[in-house]
């Protein structure tokens, strides 16, 4: 029996230890007639070598591709000893750190990241994780309504420039509980969002304003006149960050004059990788002010009946484990693991490899972009200085062009047309550190034989 | 010492990053980063030896015997990880069209029936990230459901007192207020209390079963009509479904929607706190609701549905696929198991707890339900010790580290006093458990003999007991460089 060590031996002494004849007994208490036959749509089990097999041929069916496409989640370089480490079983099969004494690695490590992640921000604390970026959007809006007490109205700007699926997620989450979220264009030309468009949305309270920093067309916003707006009309700012794009662009911290109050995004980039979609991590910080209403675990540093030095989960009265139907939130769970690979990278990029990679993806984007709009047909969508992605316009339809180019195994972006139908034709690009020059040419190769040959197969027709 | 104490000034890491930083000059000046952030500057040795030796510091399953109660702290295969984690996974992107990720949603729609069928229920969604969001989406779905029916009167959640915090909070995210339903001494619900609540503003009732209390709600089906005969429908929390897998299925008890905890039942890792997986199960009334996306297939080939395909759907809960890694560590380790396999789970994780249990009877300790069958774990209550010797739970469960031994669940739940929850899984040997009742017996006996032992104890952990009280006072929650200079 699989991961069951118990003989049959052992299985006698213990049901003769419970004074039963066969297991079956151990389940009278359930009524006989709700009791389930056998499991038959499970089939039966495998060996270890069987599923191994499995595993590697439906892993080679993922086709491997070079990939252009990032719209919320990156490729990048991660050093082999992150995962290592962390999947040490230490690390990969300890529970919640509720046991402190026995638990000094996790909770120690955790008040490292909380270190980091605040030191990137620029921000005052941190909690130990939420789940990704896109519900840690929610639970800083949720936070957002408790901290600002100046703002009855429960209106939240949202702007289009923010990650589709963060506002369908943040809506999903809030709308139970009678919160607002206006919705702000962008401006056509720049691709970034303008303060006019905020102040026509504004109306007369507004409990907070979210900017994402790059924007999710990769553009950067101007952050500074953003902030001090939001803050001069008593509303609250939330940012949304790429957490290794900060290593060179400001962070949110220092943005205005007064800073964002909550800072929020998904870890993925610092260590976690692609994985299909998951784990990653959402990070949340925010200034000293709003500490009590922040959501999820926060570990502390203390002292043990020694004075040596020690760490606990700490200010778990806001919790739901305590607080029940008034915590701050339901989060119990959250990314611990992942958020464990993130710290061993930070710490072995150290600020300078952060920077450098940061960098790196900013010029290999430029040289994409650069690239590809040399191609009759493509040209860039928006005039604004971008981070590491940008939004193309094509002249042929982008699903098309995407499928003729995933066909050759090259990933080419992000198809916008749905979430922007009034852009036209036009993909999100991204080229990080990974992307070799040799890559970034045989995409404008591959990119310019399917425009052209497109537009061949209309001209026949 | 932290990570940040080794370090110095201008140590560079190593050669995972490019060595030198490309020109940002086409970006304004007032949008770029001024100062380096304040990151630990240490060589890959050192973080290596500095997150080994941390590791060291923590108690796990793969070191320990770990029976938390409520947690479910079984075995994770390595096998699970390494297939995980295979190149064809790792580097798939979320966004990759579906013709070319057909590997992975081929195991993610195995995954969705494999659940259905366990579960009993008639569609599955994988998204939700952990327990509590399953529960937020459980909930989310019962609303949606009532507002399709124009039943907007419904603005109540029960849940019974012995529920996980999680419960309460959840319904709250969800915009309802909670009415708590009490427990009787024998662990059931109170049924004339329940009748009494249950009513035309009842949207839904929270059930975790067996209960936090470690036994099997007898009164189920009358549980389930009478909330069904209300117009509220049934919420399963799959906290303890390690107790009924293969023996009993929540949607033949009546349940409309379900969450499992993948990392309890389906042994995904718990890492330090996680990342779980609350994937959710709906009776075929709320199939609509379901979150995204969910994968399905047509024409021999799979893909994600989107808002087009289920515009009834509660939405999202997170950009991409929920916690994908997770959810391909619980499809090996269900494949593993198989048919056979699984349902053998609930059978020894339930043989476990109740040879502990009679152990526990035959070594004098006081049992909070002493008179019914465990489920998958049960309680011991440490009250006379507590009243007589002046030793708490707490102190045993203390004590219980020193002796190489995770401690239980303590203070939980919380109608129980001086309690330990004892859970110890199918995966552990008989040995474990009498060597974790002989360190039981052994610690009373230190309590009687040399009870400053235990009240003190741990003694041989890197730190003892640590000062939570000044911990919340003096907020420490970050290491700061002007502090050490």
């Amino acid at each position: 029996m699989p991961f069951i060590p118990h003989t049959e031996q052992e299985i006698d002494e213990m049901l003769e230890a419970i004074g039963i004849k066969h297991t079956d007994e151990l389940f009278e208490e359930i009524p006989s007639h709700l009791k389930v036959s056998g499991l038959d749509g499970i089939p039966p089990g495998m060996t270890e070598m069987e599923i191994s097999r499995l595993m590697q041929k439906r892993a080679a069916q993922n086709r491997e591709a070079v990939c252009f496409i990032g719209a919320g989640a990156y490729e990048h370089h991660i050093p082999a000893a992150v995962w290592q480490l962390t999947t040490r079983g230490e690390y990969y099969t300890a529970y919640t750190p509720y046991q402190a004494e026995a638990s000094q690695g996790t909770l120690q490590l955790t008040y490292e990241y909380q270190s980091m992640i605040t030191a990137l921000t620029d921000m005052d604390v941190s909690n130990a994780s939420l789940y990704d970026g896109a519900s840690a959007l929610a639970e800083a809006v949720l936070m957002a309504v408790r901290g600002n007490r100046k703002s009855k109205s429960r209106r939240i700007l949202l702007p289009r420039t923010v990650h589709p699926a963060y506002r369908k997620t943040a809506d999903t989450i809030v709308s139970g509980q009678n919160i607002e979220l206006v919705e702000v264009d962008y401006d056509r030309a720049s691709g970034t969002l303008q303060l006019d468009a905020l102040k026509q949305a504004a109306g007369d309270d507004i409990t907070a304003v979210v900017i994402q920093q790059p924007s999710f067309f990769g553009t950067l916003e101007d952050v500074d006149a953003i902030t001090d707006w939001a803050h001069e009309n008593n509303a609250l700012v939330i940012s949304i960050t790429n957490p290794l794009s900060i290593a060179v662009l400001k962070p949110p911290g220092q943005w205005g004059g007064k800073g964002a109050d909550i800072a929020c995004g998904d870890g993925q980039p610092l260590g976690a990788p692609l994985s299909c979609g998951g784990p990653y991590y959402g990070f949340l910080c925010c200034s000293q002010a709003l500490v009590r209403q922040m959501p999820g675990r926060i570990v502390g540093r203390t002292t043990d009946v020694d004075g040596k030095e020690g760490f606990v989960l700490t200010l778990q009265a806001r919790e739901q484990h305590i607080r029940r139907s008034r915590a701050t939130s339901n989060i119990c769970t959250n990314q611990g693991l992942v958020v464990t690979a993130s710290t061993i990278h930070m710490a072995i990029l150290g600020p300078r490899g952060l920077e450098n990679t940061a960098a790196a993806c900013h010029a290999n984007t430029r040289e994409l972009v650069a690239q590809l709009s040399a191609i009759d047909g493509v040209r860039p969508a928006f005039s604004s200085p971008v981070f590491h992605e940008s939004a193309l316009l094509l002249d042929k339809p982008v699903n098309e062009v995407l499928q003729a180019l995933a066909e050759q195994n090259i990933l080419g972006g992000y198809d916008l047309s749905s979430d922007y139908p009034e852009l036209g034709n036009a993909m999100l690009v991204c080229a990080t550190e990974l992307r070799t020059e040799e890559e970034i040419m045989a995409y404008r190769t591959a990119l310019q034989a399917v425009l052209a040959v497109e537009t061949r197969h209309k001209e026949i027709a | 010492m932290l990570i940040h104490e080794h370090s110095r000034p201008g140590r560079k890491g190593a050669p995972q990053a490019p060595t030198s930083k490309a020109d940002l000059s086409d970006i304004p000046q007032n949008l770029l980063r001024k100062d380096s952030a304040a990151l630990p500057e240490v060589s890959e040795l050192q973080a290596v030896r500095h997150y080994t030796r941390l590791s060291k510091k923590n108690f796990s399953i793969d070191t320990h015997f770990y029976p938390l109660g409520s947690c479910t702290m079984k075995y994770n295969p390595r096998a699970c990880n390494s297939l995980a984690m295979l190149p064809g996974f790792l580097s798939l992107h979320p966004l990759t069209p579906d013709q070319h990720s057909q590997g992975f949603l081929a195991c993610m729609h195995e995954l969705q029936a494999m659940l259905c069928e366990a579960m009993g229920m008639a569609a599955f969604s994988l998204a939700p990230m952990a327990g509590a969001q399953g529960e937020f989406a459980g909930i989310k779905m019962i609303s949606a459901y009532h507002q399709a029916n124009n039943d907007d009167d419904r603005r109540e959640i029960l849940v019974p007192d012995a529920a996980h915090g999680t419960n309460p909070a959840t319904a709250t995210m969800c915009g309802y207020s909670v009415r708590e339903i009490p427990t009787l001494e024998n662990g059931d619900v109170d049924f004339e209390a329940l009748q009494q609540a249950v009513g035309p503003h009842t949207a839904g009732l929270m059930l975790t079963n067996p209960s936090t209390l470690g036994v099997f709600e007898r009164q189920i089906e009358k549980i389930a009509a009478i909330v069904h005969d209300a117009g509220g429908l049934l919420y399963y929390d799959g906290a303890n479904l390690n107790a009924i897998l293969g023996k009993i299925r929540p949607g033949d008890m009546g349940f409309d929607v379900i969450h499992t905890n993948l990392h309890k039942t389906f042994s995904t890792p718990h890492g330090g706190g996680g990342p779980g997986s609350g994937a959710v199960g709906v009776a075929e009334r709320l199939k609509p609701f379901l979150p995204l996306p969910i994968v399905a297939e047509g024409n021999g080939s799979y893909r994600c549905l989107s808002e087009q395909d289920a515009p009834q759907s509660i939405g999202r809960l997170s950009a991409f696929l929920g916690n994908a890694g997770v959810l391909l560590r619980a499809y090996i380790y269900m494949r593993l198991l198989g048919k056979s396999g699984m349902e053998r789970v609930a059978e020894f994780a339930t043989l476990n707890a109740n040879y502990m249990m009679a152990e526990a009877k035959r070594r004098g300790f006081q049992l909070a339900i002493p008179d019914r069958r465990a489920s998958h774990e049960f309680i011991i209550t440490m009250k006379r010790e507590a009243s007589e010797l002046h030793v708490t739970a707490m102190d045993f469960a203390k004590r219980l580290l020193d002796l190489g031994y995770h401690a239980p669940t303590t203070y939980f739940p919380l109608l129980v006093p001086e309690c330990l929850l004892i859970e110890p899984t199918e995966s552990e040997a008989k040995e474990a458990l009498d060597g974790f009742m002989d360190a039981l017996e052994q610690i009373r006996e230190e309590a009687k003999t040399s009870p400053e032992l235990v009240t003190t104890a741990p003694h041989t952990l890197p730190v003892k007991r640590l000062d939570e009280v000044s911990a919340a006072r003096n907020l420490d929650l970050r290491w700061k460089a002007e502090a050490t200079a």
